[in-house]
């Protein structure tokens, strides 16, 4: 094996350096979040979630990614299928396009429903003639977090099935396999866990999302806020505990994704992953 | 190829699907499923509500969008975030170098484990990040105390969302310049140093062109994430208005005073500059890569 430290002198200098960003940007950050969450003991620590509110909140971020991951897994698959294994014309447009959320404010990912179906929006006022909520209620939330969250299965998968090619898929052709046998027998097999990170991604982000959620939502307690919201509100009322310990939970969430996400793209890449990115 | 290239089409063992103008013919099944399916949901969630944003501005007529725009307020939270998220993003190049670099030419105890830990700002829910880092640079906070010291209000003030920027950033750049890095010829800085170079002159005349793109390519990508962020700065930032207030906030405030129309075109205003931005960067790698090569 070569030697890996090539300038003895900076060498511990720059490690030094490395470590002292990390630490201040990234490590401390979370370690805090576990000493405010357990500062006044375990059991504070466990009466917040006996709060009402605070389940409230984890059931309805709960059923809002039990809505959002599914269609926008199946949309993943069928996008990643229509982009990996055809040629058309157009096709860096589209995938553009799926990229778009990707690059627009979380915050503007929640404006443009409002826009639509807010209290002024274009069909706001057909909404209140037949008593229908939108904003401000469940599916505003689903809608904000499936924009926000809808690259996330179709980034995983297009360039693992742009890479497996379809060889495979057209030979089950020529054995006269039908579609949806081929997409189970033969494509399935070879994505699942490039699909399961996906999945997994997609579901950290969705239980995870602030910016957009806040603006669709309407803040209401026990009713309308997920729990990334239930924090903000905690925090606000200076329950710092109560919002640290909410926190802990979503913390544990992302930390598990990571770990999760780090071991399956290993399985089926090697590849370090360019999908948590955003 | 046009389909009259393919008279034995219509009697392969496989049916082949007719094939249009715009797609080549495939054996396989299932593309106006597919294509439809995606079509149809793109529609839906992604272009009819960006139709929405993009036109519902214009109901202000183009001298309201424009004093909408300038007012001092707005103007100001505009300012700051694209200016902040620019200094961030350049700022994050050389420590995304640095960490980058660290971590592809040294081994040492915990090296993967800080590899692990680049991700954390993608993993880690906003809002979440928000309040530590507001608990750990407020006066009060470990890091927030020691920067007191030297006289620096960290939270609080626009260099608490500067921080929360930098954080948002970080993983970015070190993650494009990573794997180059990791792929760098070794033998062509050894060929150098024969040659008389010094470390200095093989950093700066060496590697920093290979690198250059993917760079590039980092710094843009953090910066178009930093404009938009909102979780991880609006608790770090004080936002007191035409000081510390950011773009996407204002926004979250016109639409509480459902100015509809003004929160459309400040969101508006944000998409196209990032987009522009992107694309800007976008080009400018790609120019420099065909230098590179060249």
């Amino acid at each position: 094996m070569t030697p890996r430290v090539h300038l003895p002198g900076f060498a511990p200098l720059l490690l030094l350096a490395s470590v002292l960003v990390m630490s201040g940007l990234i490590l401390m950050p979370l370690l805090v979040v576990g000493q405010e969450a357990f500062s006044k003991g375990l059991t504070t620590y466990l009466a917040t979630f006996q709060d009402p509110d605070t389940q409230a909140a984890i059931r309805l971020t709960l059923v809002v990614a039990a809505i959002a991951v599914p269609l926008n897994a199946v949309f993943g698959v069928a996008a990643a299928w229509a982009i990996a294994k055809f040629e058309f014309r157009g096709k860096s447009a589209l995938m553009a396009l799926i990229d778009l959320p990707f690059s627009m404010s979380p915050v503007v990912s929640g404006l443009v429903w409002v826009l639509l179906f807010g209290a002024q929006g274009w069909l706001g006022p057909w909404l209140i003639d037949h008593d229908i909520k939108i904003i401000f209620a469940t599916t505003g939330l689903v809608l904000a977090t499936i924009t926000v969250t809808l690259p996330f299965v179709a980034r995983e998968l297009i360039p693992l099935m742009q890479d497996q090619g379809s060889d495979e898929e057209a030979a089950a052709v020529t054995l006269g396999a039908g579609g949806f046998t081929i997409f189970r027998r033969v494509t399935l097999p070879n994505i699942r866990w490039a699909l399961l990170a996906g999945v997994l991604l997609c579901n950290a982000r969705a239980m995870g999302e602030f910016g957009a959620v806040s603006v669709v939502s309407g803040k209401i307690r026990g009713l309308t806020n997920t729990l990334p919201l239930h924090i903000e509100a905690l925090y606000n009322d200076y329950d710092f505990v109560g919002a640290f310990a909410a926190a802990s939970l979503l913390a544990s969430l992302g930390l598990v994704t990571l770990v999760a996400k780090t071991a399956l793209e290993w399985r089926y890449s090697g590849e370090p992953a360019r999908n948590l990115r955003r | 190829m046009s389909a009259e290239t393919w008279p034995g089409q219509a009697r392969a063992l496989v049916p082949v699907p007719r094939r249009g103008r715009w797609r080549e013919a495939s054996v396989l099944p299932g593309f106006p499923l597919a294509m439809g399916l995606t079509l149809a949901y793109l529609g839906a969630i992604v272009i009819v509500p960006l139709t929405a944003l993009a036109l519902r501005p214009w109901e202000l007529g183009l001298g309201g969008v424009w004093s909408e725009l300038t007012d001092p307020r707005v103007l100001a939270s505009l300012k700051l975030s694209f200016g902040i998220s620019a200094l961030a993003a350049l700022v994050n190049a050389p420590l995304g170098l640095l960490i980058g670099w660290t971590l592809t030419r040294y081994e040492f105890p915990g090296r993967r484990l800080l590899d692990a830990a680049v991700d954390l700002p993608f993993a880690l829910p906003t809002a979440v990040a928000g309040i530590a880092l507001t608990a750990l640079y407020a006066p009060t906070g470990a890091l927030g105390a020691l920067a007191a010291k030297l006289g620096l209000k960290t939270a609080y003030s626009p260099l608490g969302i500067f921080i929360a920027l930098l954080f948002i950033g970080l993983p970015f750049v070190v993650r494009q310049v990573q794997p180059i890095l990791e792929d760098f010829d070794r033998e062509v800085e050894e060929a150098a140093s024969t040659l008389g170079a010094s470390p200095r002159q093989r950093f700066l005349r060496v590697m920093l062109p290979a690198i250059g793109p993917a760079l590039l390519s980092g710094v843009g990508l953090a910066f178009a994430r930093a404009v938009g962020e909102y979780g991880s700065v609006i608790f770090i930032a004080g936002n007191l208005p035409m000081h510390s207030e950011i773009a996407p906030l204002m926004i979250v405030i016109k639409l509480e005073e459902y100015d509809y129309a003004g929160a459309a075109a400040i969101g508006l205003v944000m998409l196209v500059i990032s987009f522009g931005t992107l694309a800007a960067i976008n080009g400018l790698q790609l120019a420099l890569a065909r230098r590179g090569r060249a």
